[in-house]
């Protein structure tokens, strides 16, 4: 458990009290319930969905850090360095 | 419990499921269960040495030559989806099957089951297409029937083609021929016409710019034959079942493993997104559009070169190799250099939550 | 595809897979609770990759195959009456109940729709008012907050023709149940990313401080479950016993609090048979008593049908980490993804359906094209 895919918030709509948005994964676009990050999404965020549903906002700073983290450890061990771990 | 388990190939289960004395959609799914109705339903009825050897089509040696015969019924819901409608899919479908087999498709026939109400709106449209592909690929449909039944028993449309076409003597590509050491080529990009036609079912809600890549592959068939003649060794394409199934089925017949590299398939970003969204791996998609090869290595860069160079397979790539080890099973190697088996499914892929 | 394809980086995952090699002095046993990251782990073959370093339990962590046999049973049982449609999950379809499965009574008549999100359950509700729709709410905490806003949604919308068939069950009472095993070998626990995303990690702390065990909360591409396994060991290794986040884009400690009050507005913990493991205490939710009347098990008197699993299927074992599906008499032989005997074999999550799929063979290497 459990498929979870991120997406980009790409428009916001109230389906009669009920957050809504068009989430963008990859070029493939679906309807998402947003009632459980409501509060802190705007278009052009990042969610994570399951089952229709976004259940968590994501964090792209974060991701973007680990991301550029990772990459310089794996540059660092190309070049031979047994760096002590972060 | 030491070693790999044995395959469950052709062991009979002694606790069957009670439900099995029912047809269920997976027997339709070009997996698993597929290959068991065929063994334990049709071949046994209908067994001779023409069918049981479960080509694209059976060759038939008359005086005047020898003959390929084909057949396919399509029963595609909804019958238009982005990038064409059932009627296409019927014709291609029947002239893929004769090209695979090696043979120059020349006579079509088409048998219709429609259902009550259907618009004729609708029946031109797909007729339409029928005629115009048939034209565009020179063969005339010379026979053919219509049946009509009550609403609600047949999905607006179900059209049956049977192909006849000409085999030449040089040419005679055949799924037990892969040898070991053969390049597996792959003519385009995979898993568009089965993610077309996922999201063209409302009630899975997505929106794409996917479309069904169904043509008739009559002509680049050709291109390949003219670069590497007999050094094509096996073709099929893969429609139901995806590319997965297709390669497992060339390998049981031939008796080789296949080794794949993941980094090599061609998956179009929108293909790849939409799986992820559903949990659905692009190897057991549908095509309507592409074929499998297998080359001989001597001749693999000619065959890539002549497919690239035809307006169908600009995208093809190479995607694996035929070994000796593991015979009949296809194994896959990831980007990371893991590797895993890529195995016939039993029935359909279902969309996951896990 | 953005935040997802980057996690699938060859060269960082075969950096991970290195440091990991380096870092580990012995061999630790891991597990990971969650299908979804079975399923990337035996698909990229990371298990063997990393055999010398790490041996790799599959956890329980299937709602697919932990669903009790006898909510699978009901779930037929209604699927086949006249006037109900059952909506579920794809994934369910295929898994046995005591005789048949869901496709099976579909195959007979029955009306069984699957639908991606619950509030299309919710959508054929409406839409079909002269029927009973049933949405088979199955899941972790991941998929609890979805199926109670579909409830949730069809009670602000006035429905009368919706309910739930609750079978929901909950990671950390099934994390204590492994621990609490006289056979347990796990050493450390990669947790399920996307439950996290929705209860957070903080209800893993007691348990890492009580059983001193090191509990990384991970995501599920390769990169994700590489980076969690080099936390997991570094902790083996430094003799620590924390819980972490390496899930850090999209899991906060806290979690998410909306869909946390909406489980808890509708949903009350319960003892929860788990397929193949028995009764874990607290280990599932169910309606609360206020919405008897959408609980599908009330409503429609399912309370007798009860049920007991085959003999021969080793499920338990497997889901508890005790047994390998190669090890199992059946695998392979009786029981296969065609004629699965239990839902390990079923569901493509499932460790038993993974096995059989991806890793009846080990080649080594393969060649290039």
């Amino acid at each position: 458990m459990c498929l979870g895919i991120p997406g980009r918030v790409v428009a916001l709509r109230d389906d009669a009290g009920l957050p809504m948005g068009t989430v963008d994964f990859g070029g493939v676009r679906r309807e998402v319930c947003l009632a459980y990050v409501a509060d802190e999404v705007t278009p052009g965020d990042y969610v994570v969905v399951h089952v229709g549903f976004a259940i968590a906002r994501l964090n792209e700073a974060d991701a973007l850090r680990t991301l550029e983290l990772l990459r310089e450890m794996s540059r660092l061990d190309e070049l031979g360095e047994v760096a002590a771990p972060p | 419990m030491s070693g790999p388990a044995p395959l469950a190939t052709g062991l009979a289960c002694p606790a069957p499921l009670p439900e099995g004395d029912r047809v269920r959609l997976g027997h339709g799914s070009g997996g698993r269960l597929s290959a068991a109705l065929l063994r334990d339903h049709i071949l046994p009825q209908f067994g001779n040495p023409a069918l049981c050897r479960l080509g694209d089509g059976a060759v038939l040696e008359t005086d005047a030559g020898r003959l390929v015969v084909s057949t396919d019924t399509f029963v595609v819901s909804p019958l238009e989806f982005p990038g064409g409608d059932i009627g296409l899919l019927a014709v291609h479908g029947t002239l893929n099957d004769l090209a695979m087999m090696g043979a120059e498709p020349r006579w079509l026939t088409a048998g219709f089951v429609l259902e009550e109400g259907l618009p004729f709106a609708v029946l031109d449209r797909i007729l339409g297409s029928m005629a115009a592909a048939a034209r565009a690929a020179g063969v005339t449909i010379v026979a053919g029937d219509t049946k009509v039944v009550e609403r609600g028993k047949a999905d607006g449309l179900f059209v049956n083609t049977t192909g006849l076409g000409t085999l030449r003597d040089d040419f005679q590509p055949d799924p037990a021929r892969a040898r070991p050491g053969d390049v597996v080529l792959v003519s385009g990009p995979i898993g568009r016409h089965g993610m077309a036609i996922m999201a063209a079912r409302a009630d899975l809600g997505l929106d794409t710019t996917i479309t069904s890549d169904t043509a008739a592959l009559p002509p680049l068939v050709e291109a390949l034959r003219a670069a590497a003649g007999s050094a094509v060794h096996a073709l099929r394409d893969p429609t139901r079942g995806g590319v997965a199934s297709a390669l497992n089925e060339l390998a049981r017949a031939s008796g080789v493993g296949v080794a794949l590299q993941e980094t090599a398939l061609p998956i179009p970003e929108p293909v790849a997104a939409a799986c992820a969204v559903l949990g659905l791996d692009p190897l057991y998609v549908a095509n309507e559009g592409i074929l499998v090869a297998f080359v001989a290595p001597q001749a693999a860069e000619r065959a890539l070169a002549a497919l690239r160079a035809h307006p169908l397979g600009i995208h093809a790539a190479r995607i694996g190799r035929a070994v000796e080890r593991h015979p009949g099973l296809v194994v896959l190697e990831t980007g990371i250099g893991g590797t895993r088996v890529v195995d016939l499914l039993p029935g359909d892929q279902l969309p996951r939550i896990c | 595809m953005k935040y997802l394809s980057e996690y699938h980086d060859a060269a960082v995952a075969r950096g991970l897979i290195e440091r990991i090699r380096r870092t580990a002095t012995r061999r630790w046993v891991l597990m990971e609770v969650c299908g979804g990251q079975t399923h990337t782990i035996v698909r990229q073959g990371l298990d063997q990759l990393l055999a010398d370093a790490i041996e790799m339990i599959h956890g329980p962590g299937c709602p697919v195959c932990v669903t009790p046999l006898e909510q699978i049973d009901r779930a037929i049982a209604l699927a086949g009456r006249p006037g109900i449609t059952l909506a579920s999950f794809g994934d369910m379809l295929r898994v046995p109940g005591s005789t048949r499965d869901l496709l099976g009574v579909r195959a007979a008549g029955g009306d069984v729709r699957v639908v991606y999100s619950p509030l299309d359950a919710v959508e054929l509700a409406r839409r079909h008012p002269d029927r009973e729709v049933v949405f088979f709410a199955v899941g972790f905490e991941t998929t609890a907050p979805a199926n109670a806003m579909a409830l949730w949604r069809a009670l602000e919308l006035g429905l009368e023709n919706f309910s739930l068939l609750v079978s929901h069950v909950t990671v950390p009472p099934a994390v204590t149940a492994i621990l609490e095993s006289p056979d347990n070998r796990v050493q450390g626990f990669l947790a399920a990313g996307h439950v996290c995303a929705v209860m957070g990690w903080w209800e893993y702390e007691p348990l890492a401080a009580r059983y001193r065990v090191p509990i990384v909360v991970t995501g599920f591409e390769p990169v994700d479950l590489l980076e969690g396994m080099l936390m997991a060991v570094r902790q083996l290794e430094e003799g620590r016993h924390e819980v972490e986040n390496q899930y850090v884009r999209s899991v906060r400690r806290d979690g998410n609090a909306a869909a946390q009050a909406l489980m808890r507005r509708l949903f009350v913990p319960v003892d929860r048979p788990w397929r193949g493991i028995g009764v874990i205490p607290g280990g599932g939710l169910a309606l609360r008593a206020a919405f008897a009347r959408y609980d599908a098990e009330r409503r429609y008197g399912l309370a007798d049908i009860t049920a007991t699993e085959p003999a021969a299927c080793r499920a338990g074992d497997v889901l508890r980490g005790a047994l390998k599906p190669p090890g199992c008499p059946a695998f392979g032989m009786v029981c296969t993804p065609e004629h699965p005997l239990g839902a390990p074999m079923v569901s493509s999550e499932g460790a038993c359906a993974a096995y059989y799929q991806y890793g009846r063979t080990r080649p080594v290497g393969a060649d290039t094209p």
